[in-house]
């Protein structure tokens, strides 16, 4: 419901903005702060749709982005990213597409051509100061302890599967995106829930991150696109020009890691 | 007689345009979305869909905790609606509105707010999982508690709305002539409001299975445990619409069924 909110906002904002196209030029011109890709700077409408695990880092991006370029408005759409792809693929008006994993791109039917610009890994959240001492994978499998998942759906859900090979777990709910898990552990209705490391970190006054080393075999990659009919091509070819050189820096603090 | 004096009056009143074009595109606008899901549906592929475990699973479930957050609420609310139109007590106007509040909640505020009293480190949840070792998010009966929640209100308010259409006289001769106020709610009352009531439960339990918000919060999503019918729906959609619609449309057929066989018999006579 909340996404499906985002988008007849994201479709009311274009709207509202559909002259903006004729007035590019003469804002670039007119503007003195160069834009990050070298050239003009950047303005109008810009849609972007990404990972709900971007969340903190793309709106710290974007508020960069759009201090630099004052006649640039950035409206996000944050979400599970297999229901992002499938309102792209059903029509939604988008000009960036951040996906949390590449199976999840291949999914969008025009997209243009995905560069992969950081890779998440997975770690265990666990309460604040670790009460039950979960020490790695194998710890979660103890019938005592109530375990979050993201549903095989979507990527995170995808990851922890494949990090779960052979580990006999049966978790109590499998949510539809990597926040839904972590709120869980949060609010203490579970013990622990595989995350990604920068949620766990972006939750850091909540939660403890448990690394373990079968994460490294299950890394999701993260690709970006601008879309094939991006509304507003000019402005999502600086964003992601943007999110792959200093964007990196937000990012890698988050706990991303560089391609 | 009156029937059909009544037909011929709306058969010879002209319908003015102004009228008729707004309410014409209401009608278009509440059902084309409907006839969506019937023109993409994969008919092709559909007894095969329908035919997953998963998909059969999730129907079952929400039936099933449907129907049991439906008893809940007859069980709690027809006695909450009977006191709220029988009795008069101080505050009763504020109890009627905080009965009804669930109607405009956010269901996921609902959700929110029945993990904090009856999750693990709820105020009820606490007690419940040190006395009893009972945890309810998580749970199937925690999907029935988020559904009765959210259903309740439908409920108690068709059973009011048809005690205070009733005739009070019944009861009062029933008083006159020895009956105590048990018997006469058992005996007068309940048979009087019995239409009211059955449409209150038709209302109750169509809400109930279509619950998404709430469940999802408060107890989360399993197969076979707590994924009903609108979670599946959810979360098809993030694999392949097509699954999506299919479980939209069965969904639908469902609900539709249940509201017109029902609804013409109870709600159409009373």
């Amino acid at each position: 419901m909340r996404r499906t909110m985002a988008v007849a906002a994201a479709i009311l904002l274009l709207a509202g903005c559909g002259g903006s196209g004729d007035e590019e030029p003469a804002a670039g011109g007119g503007s003195g702060a160069p834009g990050p890709a070298g050239g003009d700077a950047l303005s109008g409408q810009l849609t972007v749709f990404a990972a709900a695990s971007l969340t903190e880092s793309f709106d710290r991006i974007g508020q960069d982005l759009q201090a630099r370029n004052p006649s640039l408005f950035i409206t996000f759409n944050y979400g599970g990213s297999s229901g992002l792809a499938t309102q792209i693929n059903e029509g939604a008006p988008a000009d960036v597409f951040a996906a949390a994993s590449p199976a999840t791109m291949t999914s969008v039917v025009d997209k243009g051509e995905p560069v992969v610009f950081v890779r998440n890994q997975l770690v265990i959240a666990v309460a604040k100061g670790n009460p039950k001492g979960i020490a790695g994978l194998a710890d979660l499998a103890r019938p005592e302890l109530k375990v979050a998942l993201c549903a095989e759906e979507v990527p995170c859900g995808a990851a922890a599967k494949k990090a779960l090979a052979g580990v006999a777990l049966t978790p109590v709910t499998l949510e539809q995106d990597v926040k839904g898990a972590l709120s869980k552990v949060t609010l203490g209705e579970v013990d622990a829930a595989l995350v990604y490391r920068t949620d766990a970190k972006a939750a850091a006054s909540d939660v403890d991150g448990v690394e373990f080393p079968e994460s490294a075999g299950a890394i999701n990659d993260y690709p970006i696109v601008v879309l094939t009919d991006a509304p507003n091509a000019a402005a999502a070819e600086g964003f992601v020009e943007y999110v792959r050189t200093e964007g990196l820096t937000v990012l890698t603090e988050a706990g991303f890691q560089a391609p | 007689m009156t029937e059909r004096r009544r037909g011929r009056v709306i058969r010879r009143q002209r319908v003015p345009a102004a009228l008729l074009v707004p309410a014409l595109l209401g009608l278009a606008f509440l059902v084309l979305p409907l006839a969506g899901l019937l023109i993409r549906a994969p008919w092709g592929t559909l007894p095969a869909r329908l035919a997953e475990p998963q998909v059969l699973a999730a129907l079952r479930l929400s039936l099933l905790t449907a129907t049991i957050a439906t008893a809940l609420c007859l069980l709690l609310g027809v006695p909450l609606a009977w006191l709220l139109a029988r009795v008069e007590f101080r505050g009763r106007r504020l109890v009627r509105a905080l009965v009804t509040v669930p109607l405009v909640l956010p269901p996921v505020v609902g959700g929110v707010a029945l993990l904090l009293v009856f999750g693990r480190r709820g105020i009820v949840g606490q007690w419940l999982d040190q006395a009893f070792g009972i945890t309810l998010p998580f749970t199937t009966a925690g999907v029935v508690l988020a559904e009765a929640f959210v259903a309740l209100p439908f409920l108690v308010i068709a059973v009011e709305g048809a005690l205070r259409g009733a005739d009070a006289r019944f009861e009062e001769a029933a008083a006159t002539l020895g009956a105590g106020r048990w018997t006469t709610f058992t005996h007068v009352t309940l048979p009087l409001v019995a239409p009211g009531i059955a449409a209150g439960a038709v209302l109750c339990w169509a809400r109930a299975l279509g619950e998404f918000g709430a469940t999802i919060t408060f107890a989360g999503n399993f197969p076979g445990r707590t994924q009903t019918m609108p979670l599946a729906v959810y979360l098809a959609l993030e694999r392949d619409v097509e699954a999506a619609i299919v479980l939209s449309l069965l969904l639908l057929v469902v609900s539709v069924t249940i509201l017109a066989a029902l609804r013409d018999r109870w709600v159409g006579a009373a």
